[in-house]
């Protein structure tokens, strides 16, 4: 569904990713797993070309999304939910949501803000509330809900249990599997290897832009030295 | 009390075009971060348009028609305007835009001119509205009292589009983050566009109403200019509640000037401004601006490296030429590179302060006019010699950079550069309208070289080590530990502040430096005209510095003296024509859009494209 081949990406002068490849198949939750600064945040923002890949290329349900304006990227489908969050502060959360909408989409499922305030319960008692209102959980539900009102088939998210309570961290994977079950497909970063055994089919681990290693949970689980190599755990 | 009652309602009906146009303003800043130098020129098209349309269609329909389709045509104008000059430089270093609308006022004034020609026209009165009405015992027209109710529906309505409808979510999202905005699927480039379009056509608007007030003329463009600006800082950029209040806030104490401080009504509104900015640094109802937080940060700086061997040699040979001029030359190509000089080291002084310091001012023309005042003053009122004269003219220079600065510093961005412009207006109204002292209008004559050096060769060699030296010590501090604190305060205020720099005492000290190198440039310049008037103080005066250093690259060490070389030369020949001020402007426009980096920086990366140079900054 979503292929990332030999993509270079550099961030001002820094030479971020690396001849990174792999890829995401419908339905799956894979978690792409790394150490701070090994890539991850870069790898998000050249799939939605927030950050355009100076070679490589990025394709989605087979068409060629490199150096595609991000605004037609999120058009095709491609959901993003940013690492610090950016809701818009100064908007209720009923505008957050809002700013997110888009027409349906064929082939996935059509949120309205009832259903998200179903699966999110906390922001419905929020919703005339301004975005600086919310506590830190508060706003990482919003983003997430903010972009399904795009109805996304694939979705980006980016350390999403970065900076929350315990808790919510639980309510989190929560929705990430409720997502799977609805059909969409999740591209999650993190560094909390906990979190991904909760909710990923797949990994993948990349350090200094390369992707190391990819496989199977299971796999992952198997190769214990893997793990200690590139990730802190 | 019935005085009173009036002053208040004329000042109410004077709000009315200014907070239009200001609200334009503020929302295109609040949502595109361009600062619209060009907004009053469009402020400008909608008279005219008007104007031209109140002729043909008859009565009161027609009167308001016209207005109507004023706002339409000057918005449809802007949208041209904004997809072939803006779009191009969106992605440009920040403020970078501010210099292609420079472009497009002049491009506007020489199109009314060709269009409409020089004569002012008186606005039409509104048809019905002719009269007067007395409220207690004051006569006050009814189209004034027309506009002071038209003016709530307008804000009205411009508050229901932004607060109630998904357009108007859109805009305020894009406000704060327009990068995620896109991200979630919405098509920034016509959201810029449409709130260009619709704030050119508050412009358009604001411009047509005030018509039987009035009229249309060309000069309009920059009369409302500092304004409209300060009623959007004081309001707070991108508020239109802060617009409304402001704009009534300053009419109406506009107003009152008029008739117990006649003297005061130029300087008025910026007292206001600053006292308003002192207490809420951010306007009445603005929010804290946080660089790079929309979004937009820039290519990171590079670091600056002294001249290289081959550097040297060139500026040397190009010196040797200077100097064996007046051997070829006659005296009129001597006076233009006096004055190319002169205008080299103003616009060297503000560079410091721009590309270095980060520091964009608004209003440098403050202390190049405050120095050449300072020499003028000094040989009138006491005689002094020309060697005095120029020694003072950079300490007064100086000084008055040192206390203005004192107050702007305490700001920064957008607010900064307002303010800088708020204290040059300041200086500038002061001069105006103190004419027992300052001369006003007459400016001041009679300002003579000594005797040694009144011949143009010789004032020529004067001015060129002079200029160079400047521009030398200029170059020196950039590479002094001082000029290091003063780059690490620009990329990194907290990093530099964590290893002991008092950040705000080296800005504070580079403002005073960069004043007193502008004040040089004054003084010599006083001496080589003879005569000072106030327009070396002006907005224009300031906005010619700034447009230079950002032609000429502002993250090149050369770019203030390229571009200053550069534009004062291109003046020079391109003054000769008619419509010079069209061709200037497109000439600008060009350059900002083929040469994002300014001519110094654009010409550094072809040269290392094809190799002549070494890139100095690969890890």
């Amino acid at each position: 569904m979503l292929e990332i081949k030999g993509v270079n990406s550099f961030y001002g002068k820094a030479h971020v990713l690396n001849d990174l490849s792999f890829d995401v198949e419908r339905g799956q939750v894979v978690a792409l797993l790394g150490r701070n600064g090994a890539g991850k945040t870069t790898t998000m923002k050249s799939v939605m070309q927030l950050v355009v890949p100076q070679t490589g290329s990025v394709t989605y349900q087979s068409a060629d999304i490199t150096r595609m304006p991000p605004h037609k990227v999120a058009k095709m489908g491609l959901g993003y939910v940013p690492e610090e969050r950016r809701i818009f502060t100064d908007l209720t959360v009923m505008e957050n949501l809002e700013v997110g909408r888009q027409p349906e989409r064929e082939g996935t499922v059509t949120w309205s803000e009832d259903m998200l305030f179903d699966m999110f319960p906390n922001l419905a008692e929020r919703r005339t509330n301004r975005g600086k209102e919310l506590s830190g959980g508060e706003q990482q539900m919003l983003t997430i809900a903010r972009t399904l009102m795009g109805n996304p088939s694939l979705i980006l998210l980016d350390e999403p249990s970065e900076g929350i309570a315990p808790v919510i961290v639980e309510e989190m994977a929560r929705v990430i599997l409720r997502l799977k079950k609805d059909g969409l497909t999740v591209l999650l970063s993190e560094q909390n290897l906990h979190f991904a055994q909760a909710v990923a089919d797949r990994v993948v681990i990349i350090e200094s832009g390369t992707a190391k290693y990819k496989g199977t949970l299971a796999e992952l689980n198997a190769q214990p030295e893997v793990r200690d190599t590139y990730l802190s755990v | 009390m019935g005085l009173f009652i009036a002053q208040i309602l004329t000042g109410l009906a004077n709000a009315s075009a200014l907070f239009m146009v200001a609200s334009g303003l503020s929302l295109i800043f609040g949502v595109t971060r361009i600062v619209n130098f060009a907004h009053g020129s469009f402020y400008m098209l909608g008279a005219y348009v008007g104007y031209s349309f109140m002729q043909v269609l008859p009565g009161a329909w027609g009167f308001w028609t016209s207005i109507l389709l004023a706002g339409l045509i000057v918005g449809l104008i802007g949208i041209v305007v904004e997809m072939l000059v803006l779009r191009p430089v969106y992605k440009a270093p920040e403020l970078f835009q501010l210099v292609a609308t420079f472009g497009v006022i002049l491009v506007i004034q020489d199109l009314t001119l060709l269009v409409w020609g020089a004569d002012d026209f008186l606005g039409p009165r509104a048809p019905g509205l002719k009269g007067i009405i007395r409220i207690m015992g004051e006569p006050i027209p009814k189209y004034d009292l027309a506009l002071i109710a038209l003016t709530p529906f307008v804000a009205f309505a411009l508050w229901w589009l932004i607060t109630k409808t998904r357009t108007g979510i859109l805009v305020r999202a894009a406000t704060q983050d327009r990068e995620m905005v896109g991200a979630l699927g919405v098509n920034q480039a016509w959201l810029f566009t449409g709130v260009f379009f619709l704030g050119c056509a508050l412009a358009g608007l604001g411009g047509a109403v005030q018509l039987p007030k009035g009229g249309a003329d060309l000069l309009m463009d920059f009369n409302i200019l500092s304004a409209i600006f300060v009623v959007v800082v004081i309001g707070g950029m991108g508020s239109l509640p802060g617009a409304y209040v402001a704009a009534v806030l300053i009419s109406v104490l506009n107003v009152f000037g008029v008739n117990y401080l006649p003297q005061s009504t130029l300087a008025l509104m910026f007292v206001v401004m600053v006292v308003v900015l002192i207490f809420r640094p951010f306007g009445l109802f603005g929010r804290e601006e946080v660089a790079g937080e929309h979004g937009q940060v820039g290519e990171p700086e590079r670091p600056i490296k002294p001249a290289g061997q081959s550097a040297r040699m060139i500026v040397m040979l190009g010196l040797g030429l200077l100097a064996l001029l007046p051997l070829v030359g006659d005296s009129f190509i001597q006076v233009l590179i006096t004055d190319i000089a002169i205008f080299c080291l103003f616009a060297a002084s503000l560079h410091f302060l721009l590309g270095l310091g980060g520091l964009v001012s608004f209003g440098h023309a403050a202390y190049f006019g405050g120095g050449a005042y300072a020499a003028a003053l000094l040989v009138t009122y006491a005689g002094t010699p020309m060697e005095l004269a120029l020694i003072l003219a950079p300490l007064a220079a100086g000084l008055t950079a040192i206390i203005f600065g004192w107050v702007c510093l305490r700001l920064t961005g957008v607010y900064f550069a307002m303010l800088t412009l708020a204290f040059a207006q300041l200086l500038w109204s002061l001069v105006f309208q103190w004419g027992d002292f300052t001369g006003g209008d007459d400016g001041l004559v009679d300002i003579w070289p000594s005797e040694w050096a009144s011949g143009t060769t010789t004032f020529y060699y004067l001015a060129l080590v002079l200029c160079i030296g400047g521009i030398i010590i200029l170059r020196h501090t950039a590479h002094s530990p001082f000029g290091y604190a003063l780059r690490g305060a620009r990329d990194s205020a907290r990093q530099a502040e964590a290893t002991g720099i008092n950040t705000k005492h080296v800005q504070w000290v580079a403002f005073g430096f960069a004043g007193a190198m502008a004040g040089i440039a004054g003084g010599l310049f006083v001496f080589s005209k003879g005569s000072i008037f106030p327009n070396e103080l002006e907005i224009a005066r300031s906005f010619d510095a700034l447009i230079v250093v950002f032609l000429g690259g502002v993250k090149t060490l050369a770019g203030g003296v390229v571009g200053g070389a550069a534009l004062e030369g291109a003046k020079d020949y391109i003054t000769r024509f008619e419509y010079w001020r069209l061709l200037l402007g497109l000439l600008i426009i060009f350059v900002v859009i083929l040469a994002p980096d300014g001519i110094a920086g654009t010409l550094r990366k072809w040269a290392e494209k094809i190799g002549l140079m070494k890139r100095e900054d690969r890890v």
